[in-house]
């Protein structure tokens, strides 16, 4: 069985404790052509004849293996948390970004799975044997990456920041936001939002949290007049203290949260902001 | 310009998600739908893009009769016309999806020639399969690139921008390509009030495809266990405000 590894990232280190279920693995690596080529790789792991591939589900993680099921004909699970070899092999899934669990058949000799990120613990048992991959077939370089291109804004990233402050629908308008950027610039934080801002367009897609937006995992989330729904609950798994702040106490995130403050943020948000500055 | 973009009809989940009784899928009775968020991207791509060259544009989706809703949105926001593969409203998987949607795409290729992009979602909202456009594209022998925040006609290929940790790696592909989008694409428009009379009478192809045993097989759904959060009160109001600052201050924030 072949398990494609990503030196870079945790995700690939939990794919091979779920890999080693299905035999003794050997690893093909994720930049195993340098610049990526998705159907070069795609076409290495097919002409390995493989028993099973299993690999991170990271975007690209999933793409590559999309790429080998379309080739082979054979199904594919994405994002498992759990797998058990037999016929049929039995898988465990994410949906909805994480808000829902799927029990499902996988009906293939040849499982194709990726294991969703920090689901299951980390292989700590010795590296998989690596795959040598001959040159690439000039047809599986035509979707290849040609340059790179670096993020021109000069803010806090969004999925590295170690605060957020993040605000929803109650901010009520894109003006609304000012008091938010204060108290981040206070914090050093990145500023966040939820969908119904972005749609509203009083912040650009880049600040926004979600399963369509930034998973992020932040020391601290402030959520600021942010309902709570599944989408936006998606992005906020790996955050380790979530304090909200909602007029609604029935509201969504003032149940899923650590911390709860009742009330108008407009008066509450600035209190913070004030309340730091005297500290200081 | 020939442009295609493919959809899925998915529940508004909002804060909780509530299963039927067999657990085989979510309970819908008081929740309204809609199309996956990117491919509401991927839609207001193909409206601009026809806009801007000429052409014909067209959106297709698998799903129930009721999925003629998101057919006539997509519609309203400039798509030209409609095919629906009309289910019964069982789950699909992704294998199945995908031969369902090629036979149509290549069904109104060869009446009309061929689509210069077939836009998708990079995944759907609900079931997150990450494989249909993939699959689609494979089977048309067209290129392919997944996740993209950005694309750029220039002439016969396309500059696509696909969204990586620390920045966007770039693609150039010849034309014609598959395309699967991400939110942020773009900020689709809202429909207006004649664009919605238009969509009404715009035409809607159905096609009532067979549906193939399902190779990835749904047994049952679940509600995963709470993440252990107990939420405290830190109160209401402003005078809450310190007790949130010693939060932070706890946190080494300061």
């Amino acid at each position: 069985m072949i398990v494609l590894l990503d030196d870079h990232t945790d995700a690939s280190r939990q794919a091979l404790t779920l890999a080693r279920k299905f035999g003794e693995p050997r690893a093909i690596a994720m930049d195993a052509f340098e610049p990526f080529a998705p159907d070069a790789l795609a076409s290495a792991i097919v002409a390995l004849d493989p028993t099973a591939v299993i690999g991170p589900g990271t975007e690209r993680g999933n793409e590559v293996m999309a790429r080998v099921a379309a080739r082979t004909g054979l199904p594919f699970a994405a994002n498992c948390t759990a797998a058990e070899p037999g016929s049929p092999v039995t898988v465990t899934r994410l949906r909805w970004g994480g808000s829902l669990l799927e029990e499902a058949r996988l009906h293939s000799a040849r499982p194709l799975i990726t294991v969703a990120p920090h689901t299951v613990p980390a292989d700590t048992g010795p590296p998989p044997q690596p795959v040598e991959v001959g040159a690439a077939d000039q047809r599986d370089l035509v979707v290849c990456v040609s340059e790179h291109v670096q993020p021109s804004n000069g803010g806090v990233s969004l999925a590295a920041a170690k605060v957020i402050v993040s605000g929803g629908r109650g901010v009520g308008s894109k003006e609304g936001f000012a008091i938010i950027e204060e108290l981040a610039g206070l914090l050093g934080a990145a500023v966040g939002c939820s969908r119904a801002v972005t749609s509203a367009g009083w912040r650009p897609h880049s600040d926004q949290v979600g399963q369509t937006g930034t998973k992020v995992s932040p020391e601290v989330y402030i959520a600021c007049g942010i309902s709570g729904a599944t989408q936006h609950m998606a992005g906020l798994k790996g955050a380790k203290r979530i304090v909200a702040i909602n007029s609604d106490p029935q509201a969504p995130l003032m149940l899923n949260a650590d911390y709860t403050v009742t009330g108008d943020l407009k008066e509450i948000v600035p209190a913070i902001s004030a309340e730091i500055r005297k500290r200081r | 310009m020939r442009v295609a973009v493919c959809v899925k009809r998915v529940p508004i989940t909002g804060g909780r998600i509530l299963l039927t009784e067999d657990a085989r899928a979510i309970n819908t009775q008081h929740l309204g739908f809609t199309m996956s968020p990117h491919e509401e991207c991927g839609v207001e791509e193909a409206v601009r893009l026809v806009e801007a060259n000429k052409g014909d544009s067209v959106v297709l989706t698998l799903g129930p009769p009721e999925a003629v809703e998101q057919l006539r949105d997509a519609m309203a926001l400039g798509i030209d016309r409609a095919v629906h593969l009309q289910t019964d409203g069982s789950e699909w998987d992704a294998e199945a999806t995908a031969a369902a949607l090629l036979e149509a795409i290549r069904a109104d290729e060869a009446a009309n020639g061929p689509f210069d992009m077939v836009f998708f979602g990079n995944e759907s909202a609900d079931s997150g399969g990450f494989q249909v456009g993939i699959r689609v594209a494979y089977a048309l022998g067209r290129p392919c690139v997944t996740g993209l925040k950005k694309v750029t006609v220039e002439g016969v290929s396309v500059r696509c921008e696909q969204e990586v940790e620390g920045g966007r790696d770039v693609y150039v592909l010849p034309l014609p390509a598959v395309l699967t989008v991400k939110e942020g694409l773009n900020l689709p428009r809202y429909p207006s009030v004649p664009g919605r009379m238009r969509a009404r009478s715009k035409p809607v192809a159905v096609l009532t495809p067979q549906r193939a045993e399902p190779r990835l097989e749904l047994v049952r759904l679940a509600v995963p266990a709470g993440q252990g959060r107990r939420a405290e009160s830190l109160g209401s109001g402003a005078a809450a405000a310190p007790s949130i600052v010693d939060v932070l201050a706890k946190a080494g924030l300061l």
